[in-house]
């Protein structure tokens, strides 16, 4: 069996391809898929220090993960309802062209 | 390290890497959804299979199809030739440097080695009856902030009536 | 001559025990579960689809006979005089789209417009390895997520939906995916609500322990099918409403409306990957049947507890409801008109959402009251339960449902 090691690796890993994005690139919509990638790889954490416990039986991980899946799809959901009224507001969804606010 | 889970993890993390540097946006969309299959294949070697096929239902089938809507809604389907990026290099070595960061840790840490402990199945009996007792606040408010957000959502990407801006 | 039926019934597990003990002593063990795999495997490719095959026919056949004409009734044998009734049509079919030029657009997304028929296949395919087709015959038993496992690969057709409609770029293929992914969306909530209270009664994911539960028997005779409770009858229904939504039958066929927007996502499709679409499609619906059988109609138990039927093996049983089912669903597809998007939106969101909720809680009573009330009187009162919001429902959509006058048409 993988030890814990590998299973954190690959989250890191995620992890940080998901930053890059979310740094990176113009489209609204890419940032926040890098953000879901982030929060995919924190998932995976919680579900792998739950397997590699002490004590699996209490499910703790388990339930922060499910949870955590709930609260990532309400958050794309809202995340995407915000770019769609940005688009239709500045006639584009990159975000370095959304600059209003700048003085 | 055993094979599937080679297998599995290579396919994740090249297809995150895929989702992020594609140019076509909807390439972009199609590979993040190999990555969420990916990851529910590792929640799977990870023996939690309910957070696996949940992982399936819940990011497969319905936020990579709101990704996918909010795509073909917001632009033209061809990519233009704009750059698709902004300061690569600085988020690329911020990024790397994070990854190192952890990367080290998590080598040098002990936990890393810890075997897992053989264990029985998951009952989701268990699951649903600690949800139903120790975790039911979290629940509730969770089903609030459900509700909360579907309500935003419509209202925030409702069409705005002629003439009230 | 019971046991001779008996082991009729476990004909399937025992020439897989017998083909699994031809394979050398030396096997590698690996080896040995890949074998295995595949001989699990090979009846259910080989069965459903020919019995796909068998379902064209006799649904044109059925269609030419409620439309008043003959339907296919040439291909049988060839250099012979002899006609099957038809019934060859479907190699002639299968023949035809083989050998058909495949013609991709120039303009598609190459990659995507190849990938979409497999990515669609697969899952619908994948979703068979849970269903208990028999006594002891689940290709796949997952004892704690069976159900959980058939929705989530379901779910991931939208996307493969979406690939086909997106990568042909043609605007009658997007809006046939469109449209396609809106309507599956929203009726898999009612189809997944309307399964959740067979999940409650029976407090388990397990599709084995699902029609395990069933095979109680009321008055000595009759088995204890949850279609036979108010919840389960109402349930059936409406799960099998939702699931003529997600296969995309009529009334719900607006993705694939011919007279609106050609054959929708797979306008652009020809040759062997459109007969991949067909094919899938069809597998998706004997799926949600073989589901329907499984949560309501007592999966493979014969409806009576009496010497003869017992006796007819419980894959037969089980092949004969789906059987039944095809036959409702072509027979719905001849006589029911295609709803408007937003009668089909509007049904699935104000009709069939709260029916679904009603349900639960009429369920989640019938359960409570299993020991305070007889029977005869907790029946009636459930089923009253649902029957009055029923009405109150369905009054609203009575309006939007009848006849429109057309004054300049």
């Amino acid at each position: 069996m993988t030890p814990l090691s590998g299973y954190l690796l690959v989250s890191a890993l995620l992890f940080c391809i998901g930053l890059a994005g979310a740094l990176t690139r113009r489209n609204a919509i890419m940032v926040l898929i890098g953000i879901e990638l982030m929060l995919n790889a924190a998932n995976l954490n919680f579900i792998a220090f739950w397997r590699f416990s002490e004590n699996p039986e209490t499910m703790t991980g388990l339930m922060f993960a499910v949870f955590s899946i709930a609260i990532a799809a309400a958050e794309a959901a809202v995340g995407l309802a915000l770019i769609i009224t940005i688009y239709r507001h500045f006639r584009t969804a990159n975000v370095d062209q959304v600059e209003e606010m700048k003085g | 390290m055993t094979l599937p889970f080679a297998i599995i993890a290579g396919l994740t993390v090249g297809s995150a890497i895929a989702a992020m540097s594609l140019r076509n946006l909807v390439h972009c969309a199609l590979s993040l959804v190999l990555t969420f299959a990916g990851l529910a294949g590792l929640y799977l070697q990870l023996n939690a299979e309910f957070v696996g096929f949940t992982q399936i239902l819940v990011y497969v089938g319905a936020v990579s199809i709101l990704i996918v809507f909010a795509i073909l809604l917001t632009r033209s389907t061809e990519p233009k030739d704009e750059p698709a990026t902004v300061t690569p290099w600085i988020g690329i070595a911020v990024a790397i440097s994070a990854f190192l960061t952890m990367a080290l840790a998590v080598l040098a840490s002990p936990v890393g080695k810890r075997a897992a402990s053989p264990m029985g199945e998951v009952s989701v009996k268990t699951l649903g009856q600690k949800l139903m007792t120790d975790y039911v606040l979290p629940l509730e408010v969770m089903a609030l902030l459900l509700t909360a957000a579907m309500l935003g959502a419509v209202i925030i990407a409702m069409k705005d009536k002629e003439g009230s801006r | 001559m019971a046991e001779l039926f008996a082991k009729l019934d476990a004909l399937p597990v025992t020439l897989k025990h017998l083909l699994m003990g031809l394979l050398p002593g030396a096997t590698p063990e690996w080896l040995v579960s890949v074998v295995s795999a595949v001989l699990t495997i090979t009846p259910i490719l080989a069965v459903f689809p020919l019995m796909f095959a068998l379902t064209t026919v006799i649904e044109r056949k059925g269609l030419g006979r409620i439309q008043n004409r003959i339907g296919p009734n040439r291909v049988g044998i060839p250099l012979t005089d002899i006609r099957l009734y038809g019934f060859g049509q479907f190699i002639a079919d299968g023949i035809k789209s083989l050998i058909k030029e495949d013609v991709v657009p120039r303009a598609a997304d190459k990659v995507v417009h190849f990938l979409a028929p497999i990515a669609l296949l697969i899952p619908v395919l994948l979703t068979y390895s849970v269903l208990p087709f028999g006594k002891s015959m689940v290709p796949l038993d997952l004892p704690q997520t069976g159900l959980l496992f058939f929705f989530a690969v379901g779910a991931s057709t939208e996307l493969s939906v979406f690939m086909a409609g997106w990568s042909s770029r043609n605007k009658y293929s997007l809006l046939g995916a469109m449209r396609a992914i809106a309507q599956m969306v929203s009726y898999e909530i009612p189809l997944i609500l309307s399964s959740l209270t067979v999940v409650m009664i029976t407090g388990t994911l397990s599709l084995t322990a699902i029609v395990q539960s069933q095979s109680g028997v009321h008055f000595g005779f009759l088995h204890n099918w949850h279609l036979f409770t108010p919840w389960g009858l109402v349930g059936f229904f409406l799960f099998l409403t939702a699931a003529a939504a997600e296969a995309n039958r009529t009334p719900f066929d607006l993705p694939e409306a011919e007279s609106e927007i050609i054959a929708g996502y797979f306008t652009e499709y020809s040759g062997f990957k459109f007969a991949i679409f067909f094919l899938a499609e069809y597998l998706g619906l004997f799926a949600m049947c073989g589901l329907g059988i499984t949560l309501f109609l007592g999966g493979w138990l014969p409806p009576l507890n009496i010497a003869p039927l017992t006796w007819i093996p419980s894959w037969c049983w089980f092949l004969g409801k789906l059987s039944a089912l095809i036959v409702l669903f072509i027979w719905l597809r001849g006589t029911l008109p295609r709803l408007r998007t937003d009668q089909l939106m509007a049904f699935a969101w104000k009709f069939l959402l709260p029916m679904t909720l009603i349900n639960l809680v009429v369920a989640a009573l019938w359960y409570l009251l299993r020991d305070s009330l007889p029977l005869y009187a907790r029946w009636p009162l459930c089923f009253a339960m649902l029957a009055v919001p029923y009405w109150l429902l369905g009054r609203g959509f009575e309006a939007k449902f009848t006849k429109r006058e057309y004054r300049y048409a």
